[in-house]
């Protein structure tokens, strides 16, 4: 059978009716939802794809393995507190961590611009090879490209990892229960804003560094306490916390509850947002990541969050319930509430 | 945060909460305009209607920018950057206001050179970081942000810039008022007064409100002790029987406003003799143009413009919507048609737009949630 024939046989309904592509159909956001859902998996994974995770969970021989890809593309290439190539590793380190996995191998393509300097490329090159130490992942393989100068802006990465599943816990939206609690690692906002004032196109300045780094620690030190009372994780990347929450709560139909005093934000983060009129749950992240845990563990599960290294600023910031259906609130001491839905368009392009 | 955290303190936005229950007479509907559209983003973000008794009806007025202007202009505006060797420079909320042809983002992704700008100096520094292309910024905005176009075009001036042209869709907030008033199906018991823009222009061009018209205005601030204390100090002008301008947000407007601010504008700026506003039709002198001593850096003289005029979608409402007749739910289109992701018009694009903060802070909360909440808010 020829390959279209299996093509047809498979796709499922293409409901992307857009004309052309935005940059918001790259933001992670509403966009990037209805391109993946409407154009991507109709015709790749056909009708039967259920919600879509941050890994592909796969059997080969009987031995299940997380597989994950992502690609980089931030601008400027480096910044405080981290750079593409170390952010290409932890990217994918992390995607497998949250869908429950440990990273084991990664393969890595580059697309350069032809003019870029080589003591640049090296920087990165050596920038990845310590966090994939610093991960324990090995480097497996990669691939180059180079591309006319002005036809891509200097470097992009690609990475692509596989993990082994850790065991004792099995992530799923489904399992997800009124009444479990939302745990978040740390400070959130911290990526998207470092990223927005070292492009230097704003008149700003604050003592703010990417939160980059392997979350699979914590990730480790939280499955270890509560196991199986471990429902659902994410890295809250591009489109910020929000955008991951609200995935959630479609997935699994519930509503989820923010208190917004436990939301853990910085004064320079914050302060940065009230004057561009952002709100920090829409800004990304990346060195940070959301859990579901149900209540009889919560506790105990943000204790030995906490008591690990790097996080001793983790908060329980919510809480699942039965309504609003398929929706994220958040409420305020006084008793104010209004929803946070996804990030819609694009404010902050290229963040990673 | 300091400026910040004491105007959300919790106890105190209960306390005022309180005393705004006390002050509203319970056989009364309240009837209250917040003109301003970060007034708008602020109630719902913050979601004072959760704590405000439930026959003070908060209407939004027309005081966003984004929203009262006419698409045609947008299409003016798009069309002076389909020219070749032109960039098109605006602030972020223009990017995505649906013009016939499409937005500005729109546009960019099609090829056109669209850039964001977070001030019109901004503007200026692309013109001279591109002296072979012409930088044309859209301006946008009422009091608050003339005399920053006006600072802008001064410079511009100052250094004689060749390539750099202002397309001036600034507004004036005065006139707009006294046109919701002039509205025959607009009964109002009280205004929540402009904070940004009352900077500029002071307490004193609002005293007519209250001579004329027996009502009561409040400067408000943006956080929600700012909004709720304002709502506080007009139950009390009406509970007293009393109409006068009161300044709350005494921390940064000052009554007579910002003189160097006004001298700017009027410098580069004269009125228009009409405008054209969505929603509200032609008003008069209700908008600024660049005199003719600025004319080097006035895109509308400077380029051809077309003056397309296009009337809104039949269905949308946005001008009952923009006058308070009607709440964003009550339109057609709310939520089907018309979403922050697909807008049809520009109430649901800015930020400040009613629509779009009611969409995304309010619509589908349900009601038991605000109860909930309000025993969770007593526990505390």
């Amino acid at each position: 059978m020829s390959e279209t024939k299996i093509m047809e046989d498979f796709a499922g309904k293409i409901r992307f009716r857009e004309p052309q592509i935005e940059m918001a159909h790259g933001a992670g956001g509403k966009a990037s939802r209805r391109l993946v859902e409407g154009l991507f998996a109709p015709l790749l994974f056909g009708s039967a794809s259920g919600p879509l995770g941050d890994a592909a969970h796969i059997q080969i021989n009987g031995t299940k393995i997380a597989m994950t890809t992502d690609s980089f593309v931030v601008k400027p290439l480096s910044f405080p507190g981290g750079s593409i190539g170390e952010l290409a590793i932890n990217g994918t380190v992390n995607d497998l961590a949250v869908s429950g996995a440990k990273a084991e191998a990664i393969v890595v393509t580059f697309v350069l611009e032809a003019g870029l300097p080589t003591d640049i490329l090296e920087a990165e090159v050596r920038a990845m090879g310590k966090a994939a130490q610093q991960a324990g992942v090995i480097i497996a393989g990669g691939d180059t490209k180079v591309v006319e100068h002005g036809k891509a802006d200097r470097m992009y990465i690609t990475t692509t990892g596989i993990g082994r599943l850790i065991p004792g816990v099995e992530i799923s939206a489904k399992s997800v229960k009124a009444g479990d609690k939302v745990l978040l690692s740390g400070p959130i906002g911290d990526h998207g804003i470092t990223i927005l004032l070292a492009r230097g196109e704003l008149d700003l300045e604050a003592d703010l560094r990417s939160d980059t780094r392997a979350v699979l620690p914590l990730v480790q030190a939280l499955v270890r306490e509560a196991g199986a009372g471990v429902r659902w994780m994410r890295d809250p990347t591009r489109g910020g916390v929000a955008t991951s929450l609200n995935e959630l709560a479609r997935d699994c139909g519930l509503g989820i509850v923010l208190f917004e005093e436990k939301i853990p934000v910085r004064d320079a983060v914050r302060g940065a947002c009230e004057l561009l009129g952002l709100d920090p749950l829409h800004i990304a992240n990346e060195g940070q990541f959301l859990a579901i845990v149900s209540a009889d563990h919560a506790e105990a599960a943000l204790r030995a969050l906490r008591a690990a290294p790097g996080g001793a600023e983790a908060e329980m910031i919510g809480e699942v319930r039965g309504e609003p259906e398929s929706a994220v609130l958040v409420t305020t001491l006084y008793g104010g509430t209004r929803l946070v839905d996804m990030l819609v368009g694009d404010p902050l392009p290229r963040i990673c | 945060m300091k400026f910040v955290d004491e105007f959300r303190d919790p106890e105190l936005i209960m306390k005022t909460a309180e005393e705004i229950r006390r002050l509203t007479d319970p056989n009364r509907h309240y009837r209250i305009m917040e003109v301003c559209g970060g007034h708008t983003h602020a109630i719902y973000r913050f979601g004072l209607n959760d704590v405000l008794p439930k026959n003070i009806d908060l209407i939004h007025g027309p005081g966003c920018p984004v929203c009262v202007l006419p698409m045609g202009r947008i299409d003016d505006g798009l069309s002076i950057a389909a020219q070749p060797d032109v960039i098109f420079a605006a602030f972020g909320d223009m990017m995505r206001v649906p013009g016939a042809h499409g937005s500005p983002l729109e546009h960019k992704a099609r090829g056109m050179d669209v850039r964001i700008v977070y001030s019109p100096t901004d503007a200026i520094k692309l013109a001279k970081a591109n002296p072979e292309k012409h930088i044309m910024f859209f301006a946008i905005g009422f009091e608050t942000t003339a005399p920053s176009t006006a600072l802008t075009l001064q410079r511009a001036k100052a250094e004689g810039l060749p390539n750099f042209s202002v397309f001036c869709n600034h507004v004036t907030i005065i006139p707009a008022i006294r046109a919701i008033l002039d509205s025959p199906d607009m009964r109002l018991d009280g205004f929540i007064g402009p904070g940004h823009c009352s900077t500029v222009i002071g307490c004193r061009p609002y005293e007519w409100i209250c001579a004329d018209e027996a009502k009561p205005i409040v400067v408000c601030g943006f956080e929600p002790l700012d909004l709720l204390q304002s709502i506080m100090m007009l139950l009390r002008q009406l509970r007293d029987g009393e109409a006068k301008v009161e300044n709350q947000y005494k921390r940064v407007v000052p009554w007579e406003g910002n003189r160097a601010a006004l001298k700017a504008m009027n410098e580069v700026f004269q009125l228009r003799p009409y405008f054209e506003w969505r929603g509200l039709g032609f008003i008069s002198q209700s908008a600024l143009r660049i005199r003719d001593s600025y004319a080097q850096w006035d895109a509308e003289r400077r380029f051809n413009v077309p003056g397309i005029r296009i009337t809104d979608p039949k269905a949308a409402q946005c001008g009952e919507v923009l006058k308070g007749v009607l709440k964003p739910a009550q339109c057609k289109l709310f939520g089907r048609e018309c979403t922050p992701e697909s807008p049809i018009g520009a109430l649901m694009v800015s930020s400040e737009g009613s629509c779009a903060a009611f969409y995304n802070y309010e619509h589908r909360k349900p009601v038991t949630i605000s109860n909930a909440n309000a025993s969770l808010a007593s526990v505390v």
